[in-house]
């Protein structure tokens, strides 16, 4: 008695029946962003913000939506992306690959490392250690006046052009070829994030999510597996922070702040954490929304978390989620 | 040979002991059936056979190698497999789904990082076979929440065999089900043991189901090994009456 109704209880989410349609649009839209935001009012900058938090909305997604696993502290390895990139242009090289390997590489390990030790924390505990880490780091970039600038932030690099031999290409100032160039990086991520979530480990991640004793009874570590999710996520927060920094040619202990980690849940959650693309689509409304709001208003984020409240009560599977839903039914 | 050598387990939590120095020796092909009141110390049993938790005392012995301290991903890949009473499936997940990464599991691939690759084909095999098996291939491709309870059930014996288990160990198969559904899960069973020679270890309430199944019967009661023998045995068993069957319904 009592295991039926545990097991007829369980909410159960209708699948998309066309998430092909959707990779169709959101590539559409993504190529001729920009011919058309300059028309509505909108510039290109803006569209390479919401790529870059978009990236590392999905890349947190990863461990969220596919791992089910809650993490506090991404903005830790999306801020020592940033500075990985940002430290590698001013005091190493002037070159814009060598800083964002630098940065995936900074912020991977880092989360490679610190993983290592919380994998074996649960659910509000694991939150809560993510969040000290992302705080940690915080104050070193904070405090660590001499090499990060402190609160005021690392200054005085720019990225630089990208070098393929036979051409340049002009990223500095060109903001078409520089927003052309962070989908190019934007669709290499995602892709190898779609196939790993394809992949037979992509499907113990799924499996963790579902029921971890199950997963665990039919054979699958879930320490470990949960640790390379969390690892991988990382990285690949990494590259959008290092991303971030190109972008701004900045990077600031603001980038590895809580209140950054609480942004990318308000994505990933807004637009639909169970969806693939759920997480851009929630980037998208926020930095719009930010972009808008905060031009009439200092209170911007109380605006934003208002809209939150209301997707999170209406539309409980995001705002991709739900009309993935309408669109394809059962 | 004996599949399975549980040597003098007392499990205790705290100062309550649930399991006090219980032995079970289980052959290759057999089908035992642990029967016992409710608070008998069944499932506790069960958890340590299957590596739940570890026994305060006494050892377990599974296919001739020790296994009283190993993990249970460690045990599964040794070939031991089991259910819950409270089914344990991957709700928002296609049964399909559901079996492949059993599959994906036990060929070794929980690792690949890509998708497809050469053991594709010997997947998708695998799991057409375990579809048929337990007879959900009409419901493959619906999510496995949505089933009723008994082929969630079905959906969770499948999943456990795509292992290919030496031993099989089910704790209330029949739990919660209506006759029908008893009889199909019942009958799911028999096969397996009489058609594919599984070593099954099973904790059931129905007495008909145990009756007919079982070739041996483990009897526990407050924690302690009652009784052991043929359901014939046990069913003339004057102490097992007095304790358990007189009482029980």
């Amino acid at each position: 008695m009592s295991a039926s109704t545990l097991v007829t209880a369980t909410a159960v989410t209708p699948r998309p029946a066309r998430p092909w349609l959707t990779t169709a649009i959101v590539w559409l839209v993504l190529l001729t962003v920009p011919f058309w935001l300059p028309m509505l009012g909108g510039y290109t900058a803006l569209a390479g913000r919401v790529l870059v938090l978009g990236l590392a909305a999905m890349s947190f997604n990863l461990l969220l939506g596919f791992t089910g696993v809650m993490s506090f502290g991404h903005a830790a390895y999306f801020g020592l992306g940033a500075y990985g990139a940002g430290l590698t242009l001013k005091y190493l090289t002037a070159s814009t690959p060598l800083a964002m390997l630098a940065g995936v590489l900074l912020g991977g390990l880092a989360g490679t490392l610190f993983g290592l030790l919380i994998v074996r924390r649960r659910g509000v505990y694991f939150a809560m250690v993510t969040v000290a880490f992302g705080q940690i780091a915080f104050y070193i970039a904070y405090s660590w006046d001499s090499l990060t600038g402190g609160y005021d932030g690392l200054r005085g690099f720019t990225r630089a052009p990208i070098n393929l031999g036979f051409t340049t290409i002009d990223i500095v100032n060109n903001d078409k070829a520089f927003y052309y160039f962070l989908l190019v990086i934007f669709a290499i991520a995602t892709s190898l994030l779609g196939l790993l979530l394809a992949s037979p480990f992509g499907r113990t991640l799924l499996a963790i999510r579902e029921n971890e004793r199950r997963a665990r009874f039919l054979g699958i570590p879930i320490e470990r597996h949960i640790w390379l999710s969390f690892s991988i996520s990382c990285a690949f927060t990494a590259l959008a922070g290092s991303l971030y920094a190109l972008l701004n040619n900045f990077a600031d202990p603001m980038g590895l702040h809580y209140s950054l980690s609480g942004e990318i849940v308000i994505m990933a959650v807004m637009g639909g954490m169970r969806a693939f693309w759920g997480p851009l689509v929630g980037a998208a409304l926020f930095v719009v929304l930010q972009d808008y709001i905060s031009s009439e208003t200092v209170n911007w984020m109380s605006f934003v978390g208002l809209i939150f409240v209301l997707v999170v009560l209406f539309f409980p599977r995001g705002l991709l989620g739900m009309l993935q839903n309408r669109g394809g039914g059962r | 040979m004996t599949m399975l050598d549980v040597r003098n387990v007392t499990k205790q939590f705290g100062s309550l002991t649930a399991v006090s120095e219980v032995s079970m020796q289980v052959a290759p092909g057999e089908l035992r059936a642990i029967i016992g009141p409710n608070g008998a110390g069944k499932t506790t049993f069960f958890n340590m056979i299957s590596g739940f938790f570890a026994p305060t005392r006494g050892d377990i012995v599974f296919d001739g190698q020790v296994v009283t301290k190993l993990p249970v991903t460690q045990r599964v890949t040794m070939g031991m497999a089991r259910t819950f009473q409270i089914t344990e499936i991957f709700p928002e997940l296609s049964v399909r789904e559901n079996i492949r990464i059993g599959v994906e599991s036990a060929q070794g691939l929980r690792l690949q990082f890509w998708p497809g690759g050469r053991h594709a084909a010997a997947v998708n095999r695998a799991i057409d076979e375990a579809l048929t098996m337990s007879g959900l291939t009409p419901q493959a491709d619906r999510l496995v929440g949505e089933l009723s309870h008994g082929d969630q059930r079905a959906a969770e014996i499948a999943m456990a065999l795509t292992l290919k288990p030496r031993l099989l160990l089910l704790d209330e198969p029949t739990a919660g089900m209506g006759e029908h559904e008893t009889y199909a899960v019942a009958n799911l069973i028999r096969r397996l043991h009489k058609n594919s020679a599984y070593t099954i270890v099973l904790i059931e309430h129905d007495m008909r189901v145990v009756f007919n199944l079982a070739d041996k019967i483990t009897v526990l009661a407050e924690g302690k090994l009652l009784a052991e023998g043929t359901p014939a045995e046990i069913a003339d068993n004057p102490v097992v009456q007095a304790a358990y069957l007189g009482k029980a319904e």
